[in-house]
């Protein structure tokens, strides 16, 4: 399985035409307490950079966009009972969609783990 | 991922710094741009910050709103013509909330005033406070000086354990009841500290020389009841309080009937009248304003923020002003104006969050109760 990584920081674990999404520790933490995730239902079509979930803070909502195109398996049923596990676990029990790849070489552009340590650094 | 519904505003290019910046950064503060400012939006987090400020004593900087002296013959009539409330019956260390209207009644900023001893102690909100100066210099008589204290700091103390915070800096402190202020010694720096605040809860607001307000800071933060907290708290509090924001709630389109203040009226002005849009005003408090603010329970767990419209079935039969996630009651509320016919308590609603109906429900504001420390009251 690989993990990459978007400069609108969500990650993407990828383990063969199936992935897994959801945003980073960074992420989380500059967001706050995260009171609701709107996630997308099984089915859908999502394009690479399109809306894709909603999460919402205390004070805020923000889009997530989807980091490939493909369709969505299933969203995170566990988010509905308990928002706040994006802030515990963000990278691991808070992912937000899994989703069926349509052209794994949309990975190409994005970055590994090292990469977005950097990138984040940099902000 | 981006933000669709920040609440940081910026009404500058550059927004400037107040007197506790370094101290903010110092603390961990997330600091963002706010009414032409950099403040701090949070420390530990908005829910913490928060639920602190409900059950012990919460420290908020606010030096970005505008504290104004009114001074000179004439100056209780001169300001009664630009705002309802009944300023020339304010007694000495007495504070009214007011309303800065328009000509034609429109909400132009909410305010606070005071008597003191060197004349009124006014408070504006930051955002809009030099259209206000400049609003107040064209309309009040040559003879009112208007002196902007732009070298003073303003801190609010807010919780119900502020009082005992306080007092140990700021003797005699606790005299004060809600809505009252006067001149209390911090050592031999005399500041004008009032008992009010935006929150709900009891607590001070108190006016200290930029130069030593970091001091001041710290030393209210060695008490074990204080925290600081930042605007995100300081927002969803006023919200649970049903406390309308400037700018969100309340605007130039919209009259203190409609904004639900008529309290603002004061029982001399309703009979004689005499202030920016009277006739307008004192018509929609005999007969009801077409619209109404009012508050708005929300079902389920999905925040309905400002900017959502509300639906009776096909319907859109308003807005929503203000909105979010409320710690105390753990589910979301929100703030908005329905026309007369839904203003109704118990009426349901639907707000349409993201091409989603949600159901909401008329709420009697505010969400949780105030706990003011009021004179005569039981204590």
């Amino acid at each position: 399985m690989t993990r990459y990584f978007t400069d609108e920081h969500e990650w993407i674990d990828v383990d063969g035409s199936s992935a897994t999404v959801g945003i980073t520790d960074y992420a989380q933490s500059q967001l706050g307490d995260i009171v609701f995730v709107d996630t997308p239902d099984g089915g859908k079509k999502l394009s690479k950079g399109g809306d894709a979930a909603v999460v919402e803070s205390v004070k805020a909502a923000s889009d997530v966009y989807a980091p490939v195109s493909g369709t969505v398996i299933e969203g995170n049923p566990a988010l509905a009972e308990d928002p706040a596990l994006v802030n515990s676990d963000p990278e691991g029990e808070g992912w937000f969609f899994k989703i069926t790849l349509e052209d794994p070489s949309e990975l190409d552009g994005l970055m590994d783990a090292a990469a977005y340590q950097a990138f984040v650094a940099s902000l | 991922m981006s933000d669709t519904n920040e609440i940081e505003e910026s009404t500058m290019d550059a927004p400037l710094a107040l007197p506790l910046d370094a101290w903010h950064r110092a603390r961990g503060a997330r600091m963002v741009a706010f009414a032409g400012y950099v403040m701090p939006i949070q420390y530990d987090g908005i829910m913490a910050e928060h639920l602190w400020t409900r059950e012990s004593a919460g420290l908020f900087d606010v030096s970005h709103m505008g504290q104004l002296i009114l001074s000179g013959d004439g100056v209780d009539a001169a300001i009664e013509t630009l705002v309802p409330g009944d300023i020339a019956g304010l007694a000495e260390g007495k504070q009214r909330y007011s309303l800065l209207l328009a000509e034609d009644g429109g909400i132009l900023d909410d305010l606070m005033v005071t008597r003191a001893p060197m004349g009124l102690y006014v408070v504006v909100n930051g955002a809009v406070k030099w259209d206000d100066i400049a609003h107040l210099r064209e309309h009040l008589p040559d003879e009112i000086t208007i002196s902007h204290l732009e070298g003073r700091a303003l801190l609010a103390l807010q919780g119900p354990k502020a009082v005992d915070a306080l007092k140990r800096i700021v003797p005699r402190v606790d005299t004060l009841f809600f809505m009252e202020a006067g001149s209390f010694f911090w050592g031999l720096e005399p500041l004008w500290i009032s008992r009010s605040g935006y929150t709900g809860e009891d607590g001070f607001e108190i006016s200290i020389p930029a130069e030593r307000v970091a001091e001041f800071a710290d030393l209210l933060c060695a008490q074990p009841e204080v925290k600081p907290i930042g605007l995100g708290a300081r927002d969803s509090l006023r919200l649970e309080a049903g406390l309308p924001l400037y700018g969100h709630d309340l605007d130039p389109a919209t009259d203190p009937i409609e904004g639900d203040l008529s309290f603002a009226i004061s029982n001399r002005r309703r009979t004689e009248g005499g202030f920016p849009g009277s006739d307008r005003i004192l018509k929609a408090l005999a007969n009801g304003a077409a619209r109404k603010r009012v508050g708005l329970s929300v079902e389920g767990k999905m925040p309905v923020r400002e900017g959502a419209l509300l639906y009776a079935g096909a319907d859109v039969v308003g807005e929503v002003t203000s909105g979010g996630f409320a710690p105390t009651v753990n589910a979301p509320i929100a703030m908005g104006f329905v026309a007369a016919a839904h203003s109704m308590p118990g009426t349901a609603l639907e707000a349409e969050v993201r091409g989603k109906r949600v159901p909401v429900t008329i709420t009697t504001l505010p969400f949780v109760p105030h706990h003011y420390h009021r004179k005569g009251a039981a204590q």
